[in-house]
This record gives C-alpha cells, structure tokens and sequence, in this order.
C-alpha cells in the first residue's frame, strides 16, 4: 500500500523524499483493499432475495456489485480456486455431482451475483457448506464471477479461456459491474 | 453338508445339496428376509418354489407402496413377522407395513431426522442400502453417522448412536449385519479423505465394543498375535503406517461401506475395505494399507485374522467393498471353504476363506488394467500402461466403479453359479493435485466414463466359481446396477436403470418375464411367503445411486462429462429413458 504510494509518488517525479512523507496522510484518502483482511466477509441479507414475491406489492432491491465482474483476471481466478477449494469435487466442471450442477437455468437459491455469494459465505441447508470466515471476500467475488460464466453471465470478452497466473492490477481496465442483471429482479 | 456344484452332477444330488445348504449356516429359510442378503453366506438365494421357470410368465402386480421420495433407492425391503419394513435413502424413513391386509396397509413410520447437510458430504447420492432385523428390532443406518435400533412392532426408537462427525466428510450408507449380538457397521466417504473403518455395537444398547480402521497402527486395524495372512506382502507389523508417506494414513480412505458376511462355524466375518485417497495415486506413495483389501475378523472383538489385499496402491478407485459370498464348494476334487469376491476390477476372487488363499481369481467383465493374479505369491500385476498418476491416462478398462460396484450378486445351489449384475465401463483419467479440506471431496482426479467395448454400460451374468468362466451374460443398455435374487424356481430377477423388472431362467439366461416400473430399479429384489401361504417377490423402483446420479441429482452431464466423478459422462442420456420416483412393486402369481 504504501510502498506503491512511494512508487506512484516516484514516478512523477515532482516531490522529493521528505515531502513524500508528509503526504502519507493524502495517501491515506486513496486508500484501497489490495489484500483484503481472509476474514472479511459481507453478507448481503438484504440484497440477495430468494423470492419474486413480496407482502405489500415487489419493491426494487438494491444492487449488488459484484467487483469480480467482467474481468478475465478474476474470472480466471476464480476457475483456479474453484478447483483448489475442491468445488469442482462436488459440482465437476459445472455438470455437479455430489452438489448440484452449476450449469443450469434453474438456481435452487438464486442466480444473482448477491445470491451466489451467499450461497457460498453461508451455506444452503441441503449439503451446500458454509464457507464464510474460510475464503477471503475478494475471493469468493472471483468465485461468483466464475460460476456465473459457466452460463453466459460474464461478458463474453471476459470469458475465454485464460492462463495468465500472473497477479496485477486489473482495477483500470475493468468494466463497470452491471449489478444485479434482470431475471425477474425489479432494478 | 456340502453343497456339490461340478457340473455333471445329477439334478438330485444337487438338490439335496441345497437342502443341506440351508443347514449350513444354521439359517433354514422359513421364507422371511431378516438380513440385507437373505443369510449369513450372503448367497441371496431363497428356497421358495411357487413361482418357477413354467408360471413366472403370468406373474402379475400385486400391490404398491410409493415411499414419497425421489433420490436413489437402493434398499431390500425386509420381511419378517408378515410385516415388510423399508428404509429409504436420506432422510432415512422406516416404513412398516401390514402384509395380512391387502395391500399393505403401512402400520407406522419411523422418522429419525438426519441433518440436511449430510447430504452435501455422501459421495454417490444419498443411498441407503437397507436395515437388518435381529430379536424384534430393526437396525439401519442414517445418512448423518448415526446408528439406529427400532422396535419392529411399535416403530418406536431403542437407541441411537453416534459414530462420527459429517464434518470430516463421514456418511452412513451401508446395511449393518447382526452377528452374535453385534451391530456391525462400517463408514463411507472414500471421496473425502476420510479414514475407514468397521465397528462393532452391542445391539443391546448400541454401545462400541470395538472399532477396527482400515488404516494405521496395528492396535488400531485391530491386528495382533492371531494375524496370520497367506501372503508375504500382507505380512510384517505396522503396515498400516509404514505402506503410507507421513501420516497420510490419517486421511487415507478405506472406509467400510461394504457388505458383510459371517461363517458361523469359523467364527469369522469377511468384508472389504475401501479405496484409498485422494483418487491420484502420485499423491500417496506406498501400498497404502489396508486400502482396498479384503479383512477376516472376530466378530466379537473385531481382532483381524487375515488379510488380503486386493489392490495394492490402487490406482483406479477399486473399492474392495463387494460382496463375498461363502461357498463350500469341490474344486480339484477337494471340497474347499471359500469365499467368492466379484472384485470392482473385474475379477472374480475365490480363497479360501479359512486362511485367505487364492483358488482363482479369472476376469469376469472386460478389462485391460490387470495382466495376473499369481496364485502362489498374491500378487497382482498391473498393466504398466494403464497407471493413473499425475498425467492422463486413457481407454482404462473398466473405470472406477468397476466391473462390478456395490450391486450384490447371487448365488445359486442348484445351478452352482452365481448370477453377477455388472458394469461394461471404460475411462480417461487426468490426475490434479487434490487439497485435502476436511469435509471436502479429496480427489485429485477429472474422470470421463464411457461405455465399454460393444457400446453396451451392463451385463448380466451367470458365471460357473469352479470352472472360473462365464455361463452366459446378457447385455444391458445401461449398467445393471441392482441386486439380484435366485430362487430355486430357478428363476434370477433383477432390475434395469430404464425400470424394467425382469425374470432369467437361472439355467440359460433366457428373458421369461418382464415389467416396466416407474423410475430406474437400482435396489435389491427380495422374494418373501405371505401370510396367505403365497410367493411374493418385490422389489424398490428409484432411480439414483452413482449410476443415476444425473437422474436423481438432475446432473447436467450434457454439458460437463466430468459430472459425478466422471460417470455422468456415460449417464448423460439416462434423463432421456428414466425419471425420478421411489415406489416399492410387489408381484405375485394370480
């Protein structure tokens, strides 16, 4: 965090060493999760609704960005993790097996970003584990965004097969998550 | 006492063998089904005559029960007292029902809560391969490690017991056998890194009097000064560590989830381990004892008395689980004592069971991944270019449920031959590196499974123990994956994943009867007397189970032929021919 503060800092050039220094207080203003905390996790109760009615009339639930959207660095990610938390031991390559398949039409739990993610920080009471506290945030977002493209829910420009590992910051060249996309979802 | 079976032999004498063969275990058929494989030989043969190779044409439906449910059904129902009780697959219902009114009117149902969540840990479905009657209650197993005892008149619960923790991927699947006042139950989760075992619970109050895992110290594999295996390989001290790389033994599979036999005279019951884990075999050097081997232990104390393994570093996911069916049988002239183990690699064990010697052990389905079986060292020479590792390997015959998995086979006396439900598999296998994550699939394995040569996924067969071969086989669309059951109308039933219930003459194999049921029959047929003197014979339609998993789990093989360990790859058109819906059939003669 800080030492690519000092970097960025560096690169232009203009500020000598003391007066970076006492800029590390306006680093602070940028700063952002690069290494999010393995134990954060948000759980969207509200935005990940389960169900198309609602009491009183359907009201517009908030949307859920998923940060991981989009981006063939996440997606790719989320492919390798998918295999190295052993989903693909349950649910294959999507076919499923001891879980569900994740190639489908029909989401027992919903299909949304918000919904797949609490199907894995929570777990589903059939078999589905709850994985929050034991997957980072940011991981579980690649996870979502992983699955999702098994049917078509990430931008196909995002989507093809990749073999880049190779970790980098992809923040700039992402394209603004679309939020909850619109099965029977009032946005 | 003994039951000749070499060919040529006149019908008489035969039948007199199989009347004395009744007498052999001390177990008279008096027409019940009290045990998950009729008798403590395992021999799934009944005595009843009713219902004979002449008449089973115009057998007709008599009655049904539907059980509510729709994942694999896999269980014998149980007959005893006019009362027929039914364990289902999770959530593990007992159903009694009423056999003196018509129809079978349901007295109670036992329900004993196993967590949801158990079934996200149960490898293969959420099975159940039924209960064991023994002294007015009804034994089974729940999918959540729990071992129950019912009063069979009241349905009410005696005890519950619990034997492990779901948490580290343990399930219940297997039928428990009753052996001197001993429960025996063994654990499943082989795809989980868990480590195997078999244990002994006193049917009094399910108490553990002894827990034999197939993995570790001696002291805990249950071996001490009676050990005596025939092989050398199988001999030595502490093999259950010192075959395994660290402590991999802890997470090694072996689970239990096998059939058990008993030989009261010899005072010893014969199961076999499970595979061991992860599935890449790269990942665990070693022979990985005592993985995929078949045990002989006291069952009172569960003390080891033999070993064989059967699969020394398996590396292509052969369970040892199956069946072993106990034959005294003339073989060279000499009446022997065996055991006959239709292995998951296709061949057909028969030892000795009083030492663990081997007699023969010839292929009974199609296979490419064994050259021999050395019948004076025990060793088992394995095609070099069919080992999995870290690689891809392809066209390995048969794959991983085997040439023949759990579904139990039969035996008759009057024909000498044992009727063999089975697979005609292939695969390709690319071995990854697996996490071991408790309570999570330990694999290491994509798997793609498709039909074997002949285009055909099962056979049914009758093969001769003493001749080592095959009588006749007929092909099967889909893997016959139900048990079988042979009478001495010397009519064999089995089931098919389309549903169809069908009638062999024991004899020639020739089709004689068929019906077609609702769902995919993947259970074990029973025949049974009601209390009107009549022969009834019923079986649970249901269509799930590893086979039917893309079926029962609504799997999307299509798309992903790694579905379902692989074998949704040769399951994918079985939505096409099946659907889902546990209902229990029962037929009768008009």
């Amino acid at each position: 965090m800080y030492l690519r503060c000092l970097r960025n800092l560096h690169s232009y050039r203009l500020l000598s060493a003391g007066l970076c220094l006492l800029a590390f207080s306006a680093c602070q203003r940028e700063k952002r999760e690069l290494r999010p905390s393995p134990t954060r996790l948000v759980v969207f109760s509200d935005a990940a609704r389960q169900s198309d009615i609602q009491p009183g009339g359907r009201q517009s639930q908030p949307v859920v960005a998923n940060p991981s959207h989009g981006s063939a660095y996440e997606i790719s990610e989320g492919a390798r993790l998918y295999d190295w938390y052993n989903c693909s031991g349950c649910h294959a390559g999507g076919g499923g097996g001891m879980g569900p398949p994740l190639i489908k039409t029909d989401w027992i739990y919903g299909g949304e970003p918000a919904n797949i993610f609490d199907t894995i920080v929570k777990g589903r009471p059939n078999g589905m584990p709850a994985w929050g506290n034991r997957i980072p945030e940011y991981q579980v977002w690649q996870l979502v965004s992983y699955v999702r493209s098994l049917n078509n829910l990430e931008p196909t420009s995002a989507t093809p097969a990749r073999t880049d590992t190779i970790q980098q910051d992809t923040a700039g060249l992402r394209p603004r998550p679309t939020g909850v996309a619109s099965s029977g979802v009032t946005k | 006492m003994h039951i000749k079976t070499a060919p040529g032999i006149a019908f008489g004498a035969l039948s007199l063998g199989w009347l004395l063969f009744a007498q052999i275990q001390n177990q008279p058929d008096d027409g019940q089904w009290v045990m998950p494989a009729k008798n403590f030989a395992s021999t799934r043969f009944s005595t009843l005559t009713q219902i004979n190779t002449s008449n089973v044409k115009d057998l007709k439906l008599a009655w049904t029960f539907s059980t509510g449910l729709t994942r694999g059904h896999e269980s014998a129902p149980l007959i005893v007292n006019d009362t027929m009780y039914i364990v289902t697959p999770w959530p593990n219902l007992l159903y009694a029902l009423d056999l003196k009114q018509p129809g079978g009117t349901l007295k109670w149902t036992y329900s004993p809560s196993p967590s949801a969540s158990s079934q996200g840990v149960a490898c293969c479905d959420v099975v159940n391969r039924g209960g064991a009657y023994y002294k007015g209650r009804i034994y089974y197993n729940t999918l959540d490690m729990h071992t129950v005892a019912v009063d069979a008149n009241t349905g009410k619960e005696v005890w519950k017991a619990t034997l492990g923790d779901i948490n580290r991927g343990e399930t219940l699947t297997m039928a428990p056998l009753i052996v001197k006042g001993k429960v025996l139950v063994g654990n499943s989760g082989g795809e989980m890194g868990v480590r195997g075992w078999l244990a002994g619970l006193d049917a009094e109050n399910g108490k553990l009097l002894w827990r034999a895992y197939a993995t570790g110290p001696d002291k805990d594999v249950l071996i001490g000064p009676n050990f005596k295996p025939f092989y050398k390989q199988d001999q030595g001290s502490e093999l259950g560590t010192k075959t395994w790389q660290g402590d991999q033994w802890k997470t090694g599979g072996g689970t239990g989830w096998s059939w058990i036999s008993y030989d009261p005279e010899l005072d010893l019951i014969y199961y076999g381990t499970a595979n061991p884990g992860p599935w890449n075999p790269d990942q665990r050097p070693g022979d990985n004892k005592w993985t995929s081997t078949l045990f002989a232990r006291r069952p009172d104390t569960g003390e080891a008395i033999w070993a064989y393994q059967t699969n020394p570093h398996d590396v292509h996911d052969y369970d040892d689980v199956n069946e072993n069916i106990l034959l005294d049988l003339t073989i060279n002239g000499r009446l022997r004592k065996v055991l006959a183990h239709p292995d998951r690699n296709a061949r057909m064990y028969i030892m000795d069971r009083a030492t663990g010697e081997l007699i023969s052990a010839e292929p009974f389905a199609f296979e490419n991944t064994t050259e021999s079986v050395d019948l004076k060292t025990g060793e088992l020479k394995l095609n070099p270019s069919k080992i999995t590792g870290s690689k891809t390997v392809r066209d390995i015959c048969p794959a991983a449920p085997g040439g023949k998995d759990w579904q139990p086979s039969a035996f008759s006396p009057k024909t000498g031959w044992i009727y063999l439900p089975h697979n005609n598999l292939c695969m390709e296998f690319q071995g990854t590196q697996a996490n071991y994550i408790a309570g999570t699939p330990y694999l290491g394995a994509k798997v793609r499974m498709y039909p074997g040569p002949g285009g055909h996924r099962g056979e049914f067969s009758a093969w001769d123990p003493v001749k080592a071969k095959t009588v006749w086989s007929v092909k099967e669309m889909f893997p016959a994956w139900s048990g079988t059951v042979v009478t001495a109308g010397d009519v064999v039933f089995y089931g098919t994943m389309e549903g169809w219930f069908k009638a062999l003459d024991a004899r020639t194999g020739t089709l004689l009867w068929q019906f077609k049921t609702g769902s995919g029959i993947i259970s074990q047929p029973v025949t049974y007397k009601g209390p009107d003197g009549k022969q009834y014979v019923a079986v649970l339609s249901g269509v799930g189970g590893w086979a039917g998993a893309t079926v029962a789990g609504g799997l999307n093989a299509k798309k992903d032929g790694t579905a379902a360990l692989g074998f949704g790859n040769a399951m994918a058109d079985l939505p096409d021919h099946t659907t889902k819906g546990g209902m229990l059939y029962v037929f009768a003669l008009p």
